[in-house]
């Protein structure tokens, strides 16, 4: 488990994470949402053990961060976000050296075990240079594996891989994070969604807002939002059209000629617009809702954007 | 200690697959090679005259006096490379102490170097088969014990300031100023102080080891090598620690 509390930590003049207060139960994967820069990176190479935060408490398998770097260390599993590798060793000798340094019991097994686990058996004797960027970052997650750690914390798991390894990769956390607590950043809502118990979304180094994917969306965007196109252009008497229709809050041409509207949550107008439209006598082609994006909840968490004017 | 051990084997083995290791190796032996043939030479002309027999204790004073310009290229990219690789981030989230990976790095060149010091043993051995009755060993083990203790003190350095760069040239040139500096500069003031110079004289590298090359074993001597690798292994070992802070 992970229990975090008054977390702060200055690079210089520069505050990175300001009095970050999280927990972390065992069985729950908890993603960690931010745009570049939030201070993500930094909150997890202080529970690491990498670097020690300049105030605030971190407890990690039970253990404190600084007073107990070693204990910490030995139950954590990180995948760091540069998935740092020696590519002049092949993905067996690297793996082995790692439980080596670890002291795993028959590290021989455990790495061909793990390399199973992330499917790269048959490259164990490959040189990790010569691997695809997909591959090592695999190979990162092996390593991060490897001693069964209580704790594992992975940034940014699975960039760079294929769609079919994302599928596997996120399936393989969420078998993990079953028995073990999984703390995760992504930039990705949808990968949040698919595998995350609970969202922490930080920005400038704080976090604004905490909840489950679900409830955080449900909470933010209020009014759900569509766009149809239609044959043709989209003229002013189409936007008058839907504008019309009862429970349409907003109407807007884009620029690649899509009708964006909008409406409450839980009142679909969609069956009324296409029937309007159609009645109308323009040949309807598509009509799709769309979700809110993370950088919608970003901006709409921040305030910082001409949407929320 | 096995955490030192894992590191300093990966080490060891990594010098087997590093051209430059093998450049190094080759430019400690074929010159010493080539020095031993000449020693043989001179003392088979000297000895037809009664001249001295062949003494192979020049040839580990060559082998140290190559180690001044050759080890920083041993143990420049030894951390420095962690670094700049970011590999440094998973050694320092595993469950190892800043000591002993600068431990663990250290033993790994200094093995190296020692198994470079081994295929010098056979000189001596040939010698000792051309002189009667035999060489004197115990000079051939203080001579050999200084030449450990020296690299080891230059390894120790070498491998504290490759903490300090992330840039392993960075990490060349100012392993190798020192070097130079210990090795050449420290001890001349003593030719000019009246008083007092004894102090230059000991910090030098080479004053301790020209009397261990002839065969004495001073106290003094161990003590200023194992005091340079601890000061080697601190250095580096705080290296680590600051970057941990920044």
């Amino acid at each position: 488990m992970i229990k975090v509390s008054g977390l702060t930590k200055d690079y210089g003049a520069r505050r990175a994470i300001n009095n970050l207060k999280f927990d972390a139960q065992q069985g729950e994967i908890v993603g960690f949402l931010g745009p570049n820069g939030a201070g993500k990176t930094t909150t997890m190479r202080i529970l690491t053990g990498y670097m020690p935060p300049t105030d605030g408490e971190a407890i990690v398998a039970g253990y404190d961060v600084v007073e107990e770097s070693l204990e910490v260390r030995k139950r954590v599993g990180y995948l760091p976000e540069t998935v740092p590798l020696y590519t002049d060793m092949t993905a067996f000798d690297y793996l082995k050296f790692m439980g080596e340094l670890r002291h795993i019991p028959n590290v021989d097994d455990r790495v061909e075990e793990v390399l199973d686990m992330v499917g790269l058996i048959d490259r164990a004797d490959g040189y990790i240079g010569n691997l695809s960027k997909g591959m090592r970052q695999r190979i990162g997650l092996a390593q991060a594996l490897l001693h069964r750690p209580e704790v594992l914390i992975l940034d940014e798991p699975t960039i760079g891989l294929d769609p079919g390894q994302v599928v596997e990769v996120r399936e393989l956390i969420r078998e993990i994070g079953k028995e073990r607590t999984v703390l995760l950043s992504t930039h990705l809502l949808n990968e949040a969604q698919n595998i995350c118990d609970r969202v922490l979304i930080i920005n400038k180094g704080k976090i604004v807002a905490e909840d489950t994917t679900e409830n955080l969306q449900a909470r933010l965007i209020g009014a759900e939002r569509a766009v149809l196109r239609v044959r043709g252009e989209s003229d002013d008497d189409l936007v008058k059209t839907i504008r019309a229709i009862k429970g349409v809050q907003a109407v807007e041409t884009k620029d690649d000629g899509m009708v964006e509207f909008e409406f409450a949550s839980g009142k679909d107008v969609r069956p009324e617009v296409a029937k309007q439209v159609i009645k109308s006598g323009y040949d309807l082609l598509e009509l799709r809702p769309i979700g809110m994006s993370l950088e919608e909840i970003f901006l709409e968490l921040t305030g910082s954007d001409s949407k929320n004017k | 200690m096995r955490t030192i051990w894992t590191i300093a084997k990966r080490e060891y083995d990594n010098y087997f697959n590093s051209p430059l290791a093998y450049v190094v190796a080759f430019s400690i032996v074929l010159p010493v090679g080539i020095y031993f043939s000449l020693i043989m030479y001179v003392s088979a002309q000297q000895s037809m005259m009664g001249g001295p027999p062949p003494d192979s204790t020049p040839i580990n004073w060559l082998f140290v006096f190559l180690m001044i310009f050759l080890s920083p290229a041993l143990t420049m990219r030894l951390l420095s490379d962690e670094a700049r690789m970011g590999t440094l981030e998973l050694l320092l989230t595993a469950p190892v102490r800043d000591f002993e990976l600068v431990a663990g790095k250290f033993l790994g060149a200094f093995l190296f170097v020692l198994t470079i010091a081994l295929f010098t043993l056979i000189f001596p051995i040939i010698i000792n088969n051309f002189v009667t009755p035999g060489i004197d060993w115990k000079v051939i083990i203080a001579s050999y014990i200084g030449l450990v203790l020296v690299c080891g003190a230059l390894l120790a350095l070498g491998t504290g300031i490759s903490a300090i760069f992330t840039n392993q040239f960075a990490a060349f040139f100012v392993t190798f100023g020192l070097f130079f500096f210990l090795w050449f500069m420290v001890n001349l003031p003593a030719n000019y102080l009246q008083q007092g110079g004894d102090v230059y004289n000991y910090l030098s590298l080479s004053q301790h080891f020209s009397s261990m090359n002839r065969g004495t074993i001073a106290l003094g001597d161990i003590v200023y090598y194992i005091s340079l690798i601890a000061l080697g292994l601190f250095a580096g070992t705080t290296a680590i620690e600051i970057r941990r802070w920044r």
